[in-house]
């Protein structure tokens, strides 16, 4: 098993670093699938993550201008890791002048993501620095846990508002209850709401679109247009969603499978985002 | 006594206080014929800071010879005097710390501000014995100095969090390292190194390739400061076990922050200690009185104590009634209880130790800091497991 890649474009470090640090927001572990065309950051739904699961996807060749894999096998050409994303973070976040930032998996005291950043120096010698990420190797027969996940028949599709603004009404709503409802509808109409003994708030979107999945996609059924599909979720995960993103997303839609499943997909040019939340009671 | 600082050096004093408050919960003031040193020690006896002030750095220095005193002061008290350094750049124009006779225990600390405006405090005081670590940086064989943006941006790229790093040199580099204590943190811990080439320094002297280990937090302290005076910053260090000493200096002032690091066999038992030869059986330091004779037999009068002296095994005897010791005090009785009633709350072991050399010293102008104390080897006693008690 060998990986070894670079990044010298100050762009493209700045880039991979926001996706990281979205994901260090989201869990304290994740797994990261090495392909050779593109890096996965992945959360599979178990009751560790509080049934929530993530899929991050980045296109290699759009971020890195060296990139050699060899995986497990010649036929399973990747290579899975289960590692803490905070630590990836923290190593890129000082590296962030760097003149070049070489990642490679290395075996020190443990199996290891390293990252090499050559920094700027006062003198012709560079200043290396370099941070060793201990990483579980994940055997490939536990790869099945780690599949892309499918798109789920959900009833209505909808463009989200503004995240900024989606984030400081959850923000608020936190204060007041654990579990809030979101429901949306073919007309473009997205409501937040959430009840408690005492009170009930609800805000309204209006005018949000709704994304054109073709027809294959489950909406082509008909539906009424106004009829609100509803999921009832834990806040804080949907808090914890929002309060990670570092970068306004070229697209951002959630499916919502009535009272089953609340999907958030985020779209930037060259990283995809899924985060799928489950219904609670 | 009466000391006045003016302008731009009321805010030096005030940093310099600051620097020295991240280190110890108590400033020791001690007025000199050369100066002022302002100095504290942090609980483990691991870490010593001082700063020590020429008389030129005030506009007024006047200390009355025949009330010479050295006193401590909890370290958060003379914090508040000099608290919002922003303030204090604009409002203060001259700050005062007096002392006469009639005040008792108390020092005045009084700021003159603008307007005519002038805040006062009287800072309660407690008598106190010198405190004054051994280190020798003449004889260091490597020295290394830097201008201070190097070094804060090198402890950049490790957690606020760390505790101790490991900095190794050899001719041409310097590397630095997480160290991380326990065998199983290691396996999950994420290690970082970064290594830096000798040109970026503007004095690099590796006479001895060595590693040590010390404890990063305490050094916050003097980076913060050094950055802010843009003052070089001199290493000193030596073998691991031997204190390394972080100076920076001008024409007025003087800091010294000398640490302890962790010695070769203590890799595996993680205590810091100072490395020295087993000691003779007659210096085991539950014996006071051969300990004495040592002390009086150096070449150098008034010896100073080292840092985190490992500890003796039984509590030490009440000194003053040692009639060897009574020599050697200026101190009045008072003094001593206060210090030993302080031993009872401190946990063992090293509190214990620094009654022995704290007990014994009598300071005088002629002390310098860099003061190497000859027999220093022989008293030092290695290790708790060396006890034959």
């Amino acid at each position: 098993m060998k990986f070894r890649s670079k990044m010298i474009d100050v762009g493209c470090l700045n880039h991979f670093t926001r996706v990281v640090n979205t994901i260090a927001k989201l869990n304290k572990t994740c797994v990261l699938r090495l392909t050779p065309d593109n890096l996965y950051f992945v959360l599979s739904g178990k009751v560790s993550n509080g049934g929530v699961s993530m899929w991050c996807e980045l296109l290699q060749v759009n971020f890195f201008d060296e990139y050699q894999i060899e995986g497990v096998s010649p036929d399973a050409n990747e290579i899975c890791l289960e590692l803490a994303p905070e630590n990836i973070s923290r190593a890129l976040k000082t590296a962030q002048n760097a003149k070049s930032v070489k990642i490679k998996l290395t075996k020190k005291h443990c199996p290891c993501l390293t990252l090499a950043a050559d920094l700027p120096s006062l003198s012709s010698v560079s200043r290396v620095v370099t941070h060793d990420i201990p990483v579980d190797v994940i055997p490939r027969r536990m790869w099945h846990d780690f599949k892309e996940p499918s798109m789920p028949d959900f009833d209505v599709s909808i463009y989200l508002p503004p995240l900024k603004i989606m984030k400081n009404v959850v923000d608020r709503m936190k204060n007041l209850s654990n579990y809030l409802v979101i429901e949306a509808n073919l007309s473009g109409e997205m409501n937040l709401k959430i009840e408690t003994d005492l009170v009930s708030v609800t805000t309204h979107f209006k005018d949000l679109g709704n994304p054109p999945w073709g027809d294959d996609a489950s909406q082509s059924r008909s539906r009424d247009m106004e009829a609100m599909a509803h999921t009832r979720v834990d806040i804080r995960k949907l808090q914890q969603f929002l309060a990670g993103q570092q970068v306004n997303p070229s697209k951002a839609m959630c499916n919502i499978v009535h009272k089953r499943i609340v999907h958030l997909i985020l779209l930037h040019e060259d990283v995809s985002l899924q985060y799928f939340i489950p219904a609670v009671a | 006594m009466d000391y006045v600082a003016t302008g731009s050096n009321v805010k030096v004093l005030a940093k310099a206080i600051h620097s020295l408050s991240r280190i110890g919960e108590e400033l020791y003031f001690e007025p000199l014929d050369d100066g002022l040193a302002l100095r504290t020690v942090n609980s483990s006896r691991s870490a010593f800071a001082c700063f020590h002030l020429s008389p030129l750095f005030f506009q007024r220095f006047h200390t009355s010879p025949a009330h010479r005193f050295r006193c401590k002061m909890p370290m958060k008290s003379v914090q508040a005097v000099f608290k919002s350094l922003a303030s204090l750049e604009k409002t203060v124009e001259k700050c005062r710390i007096e002392w006469k006779p009639a005040d008792k225990s108390q020092l005045t600390f009084t700021l003159h501000c603008k307007h005519g405006l002038l805040k006062t405090h009287n800072l309660s005081f407690q008598d106190c014995e010198s405190l004054q670590a051994v280190f020798d940086k003449e004889h260091c064989p490597n020295v290394l100095r830097a201008q201070p943006r190097l070094l804060v941006d090198t402890v950049l790229h490790f957690p606020p969090s760390l505790e101790e790093v490991t900095v190794s040199v050899s001719g041409e580099r310097m590397w630095l390292k997480n160290h991380v204590e326990d065998e199983s943190d290691q396996s999950k811990a994420m290690m970082t190194e970064l290594c830096l080439s000798s040109e970026e320094f503007d004095h690099f002297v590796v006479s001895l390739q060595t590693s040590i280990t010390f404890c990063l937090k305490e050094l916050r302290g003097l980076l913060v400061f050094a950055e802010s005076t843009g003052l070089p910053i001199s290493v000193y260090f030596d073998e691991p076990g031997r204190p390394v000493v972080l100076s920076v200096s001008d024409s007025v002032l003087e800091a010294n922050f000398v640490l302890a690091t962790l010695s070769e066999d203590s890799h595996h038992n993680n205590t810091k200690r100072a490395p020295t030869p087993p000691p003779p059986d007659d210096f085991m330091c539950d014996d006071m009185d051969s300990y004495l004779i040592a002390m009086e037999t150096s070449e150098i009068a008034g010896p100073s104590t080292e840092i985190n002296q490992p500890s003796c095994s039984t509590r030490a005897p009440t000194m003053p009634n040692l009639p060897n010791h009574r020599s050697l005090f200026d101190n009045d009785q008072e003094e001593q209880q206060e210090e030993e009633e302080e031993y009872d709350l401190e946990r063992p072991p090293n509190k214990k130790f620094r009654s022995l050399f704290f007990g014994s010293v009598l300071p005088t102008p002629s002390q310098v800091s860099n003061q190497t104390l000859q027999s220093q080897d022989v008293l030092a006693s290695d290790s708790e497991d060396e006890k034959s008690s």
